[in-house]
């Protein structure tokens, strides 16, 4: 049985006739899996991962299917059992380091903090354990780190104090919502390496928002892509990038600046994301799509098996080339 | 990585400088803040140790000795520093334990107002649906009557006197807080450490006071100290009214009031109550311009 598993959940802010923000979304993530949701701003990436996590606030509503980490229903999860849990077994690294940790207190009190709230240490135990996770997320000079506050800390070493903060209570599934967006390019490859180390070390499983696909083809087995609140595509991760069946996966995958050397100007995707009023009646991506035909302007596709995976769309695209390619699944 | 001896082999002056210490850094540079700390520091010692410092008991009046002027003018005594009043009883003295009754009257009416005010404005920012906006619109209502209307109604439905001044003045000064503590507590809530934090499992109360009221404190800290003064200001002006405290106790907005009529024949028994209140005023108002230097990230490298 997965470890994570969330079934048509769709999120709505308002009232239940909103246009919903996530809409009908399948999921699951086995343990030691590493999941890699990507998907343009505004689709939905983050509030999956807020309504997983039972952070959406009053005028939100979330319906589901099923929506059970770790055999837990968390739609019905209350007060303690949930706190338990959650930062427990679930935790979740933001993207931006500098406000991820509170300005007033100490790294160290900031640590220990979780790890007295979860592994019932304290005193001595808690700061010893405290100074462990440091050296493990590889601060140097961790034990005068314990006293700095976050302000004395650059950005890729604040983001090492919050990885060390979710990964206290061991947790069996690590949320990294886009971990180094906030980051330069050479701190970005170091925290992407930290995190799948720790992610083999401890055996946990990794949901990676992100919308830089490099980082994608070189960590993720799996890739959910999103749009406008829909996955439109699943796949494994080799094939999806060699063969992908969305021509939205193809036109993300397109618009990587290195797939257009040598070319004049930069391939993009015309139009912008459906918003409230302007959804179209058919498939979500109908008016910016460059194969569409009529019958994609009037029904909406659903979620179908493809050959190497699942795609919402009624031409998807490489099917037969890849059928040949790899006959067996 | 670093090795094991790196690690152990930190320099002690690479570790960071305490908050306090850093506070303190910026807070020296500006010296109109340390010249405001000084003063203040002098108005505190006159008011703790009053029975010492001052030279004759406040009330003691020399019937001898009526209106004298200060030492330093022709027909001053030296026994009479700043000379006396109508009633002959020393200025000096009065003012010393008058400092006692108006940094009594600032503190005690700062705190009435910012604990149920940081309070407020907590709730007010925590629950923005129903509660935040009435507790608002509560205040709105408060900030649209004048400041000193509201207190002078209150000291009339309550009665003159000490007690009454202080409540009249933490109520009205209630609303600044309550506006701060939620537009800073809005802003706070935004932030990752806020999720992060109720993703650890705080609570609503840990989260109201542990997590997010610390990163509130430095607007209500300047606000707190700048509302001193304005208290001792507002304490001074319902003496003057004849509404806060009354004699013979030695209160400066009191003394101004009943040396009025001696304005043109003693000014210094009108003068100086005014020029203490004015230099106290003074001196808190720039240590807060230095706290808030100090206390705002904002500014902090701003010269």
């Amino acid at each position: 049985m997965s470890l994570l598993n969330i079934k048509n959940l769709s999120v709505r802010f308002g009232d239940a006739n909103a246009v919903p923000v996530v809409d009908g979304l399948d999921l699951t993530v086995d343990k030691g899996e590493v999941l890699a949701i990507v998907g343009e701003s505004g689709s939905g990436k983050s509030v999956t991962m807020m309504a997983l996590m039972g952070l959406i606030d009053a005028p939100g509503i979330i319906k589901a299917d099923a929506l059970t980490f770790d055999g837990q229903d968390m739609l019905t999860l209350k007060g303690k059992q949930r706190r338990q849990i959650v930062g427990k077994d679930l935790a979740m690294v933001f993207q931006d380091p500098m406000t991820a940790l509170n300005p007033s207190y100490t790294v160290g009190f900031q640590i220990e903090e979780v790890i007295r709230q979860h592994l019932g240490l304290s005193g001595k135990a808690a700061r010893q354990r405290a100074l462990e996770l440091l050296e493990r997320v590889e601060i140097p000079g961790a034990a005068s780190r314990l006293h700095a506050y976050p302000h004395q800390l650059s950005g890729g070493m604040s983001q090492r104090v919050a990885i060390a903060m979710a990964i206290a209570g061991e947790p069996k599934l690590l949320i990294a919502d886009e971990p180094t967006t906030a980051l330069d390019v050479t701190i970005q490859a170091q925290i992407m390496d930290l995190l799948l180390d720790l992610q083999r070390d401890q055996g946990m499983a990794l949901v990676l928002i992100t919308h830089d696909l490099a980082v994608v083809a070189e960590t993720a087995n799996r890739v959910c892509v999103m749009y406008a609140g829909q996955a439109v595509e699943v796949g494994q991760v080799p094939s999806l990038f060699d063969a992908p069946a969305h021509p939205y996966t193809e036109a993300l995958l397109a618009a990587i600046p290195e797939h257009s050397q040598g070319a004049k100007r930069l391939a993009t995707l015309p139009g912008i994301v459906p918003g409230r009023y302007d959804r179209p009646q058919g498939c979500l991506l109908s008016p910016r799509c460059p194969y569409v035909q009529q019958k994609c302007r009037d029904v909406r596709p659903s979620l179908d098996p493809s050959v190497l995976g699942e795609v919402r769309c009624f031409f998807p695209l490489n099917q037969t080339v890849t059928a040949t390619q790899e006959p067996a699944r | 990585m670093t090795t094991e001896t790196a690690i152990a082999a930190v320099d002690p002056s690479t570790l960071y400088p305490s908050p306090l210490k850093e506070f303190w850094q910026h807070f020296a540079r500006n010296k109109g803040a340390v010249a405001g700390l000084l003063f203040m520091l002098l108005i505190v010692f006159c008011a703790l140790f009053a029975p010492w410092v001052a030279p004759h008991d406040p009330s003691e009046q020399f019937r001898d000795y009526l209106l004298t002027p200060p030492s330093w003018l022709e027909g001053g005594q030296l026994q009479f520093l700043l000379g006396t009043d109508e009633l002959g009883r020393d200025l000096l003295s009065r003012l010393i334990h008058g400092s006692r009754l108006s940094l009594m009257i600032g503190l005690a009416s700062v705190l009435m107002s910012l604990i149920p005010g940081i309070f407020l404005g907590l709730v007010g920012g925590f629950f923005p649906r129903f509660i935040g906006p009435a507790i608002m619109r509560v205040m709105d209502v408060m900030l649209a009557l004048p400041s000193l209307l509201l207190a002078v109604a209150i000291v009339a439905i309550l009665g003159p006197g000490l007690i009454n001044t202080v409540i009249a003045i933490a109520v009205v000064s209630l609303p600044s807080y309550v506006r701060l503590t939620r537009a800073a507590v809005m802003g706070e809530l935004n932030r990752d450490y806020v999720t992060a934090a109720r993703l650890a499992g705080a609570g609503l109360f840990r989260l109201m006071f542990v997590t997010v009221l610390p990163n509130c404190m430095a607007p209500l800290i300047v606000q707190a100290t700048l509302s001193f003064s304005s208290a001792i200001l507002d304490a001074a002006a319902l003496g003057f009214l004849g509404l806060g405290v009354q004699p013979p106790t030695p209160e400066w907005g009191t003394m101004l009031a009943s040396a009025r009529d001696y304005i043109e024949r003693a000014w210094w028994v009108v003068s100086l109550p005014g020029l203490t209140i004015l230099l106290s005023v003074l001196a808190i108002n720039l240590m807060g311009d230095g706290l808030r230097d100090a206390l705002d990230p904002k500014l902090k490298n701003a010269v």
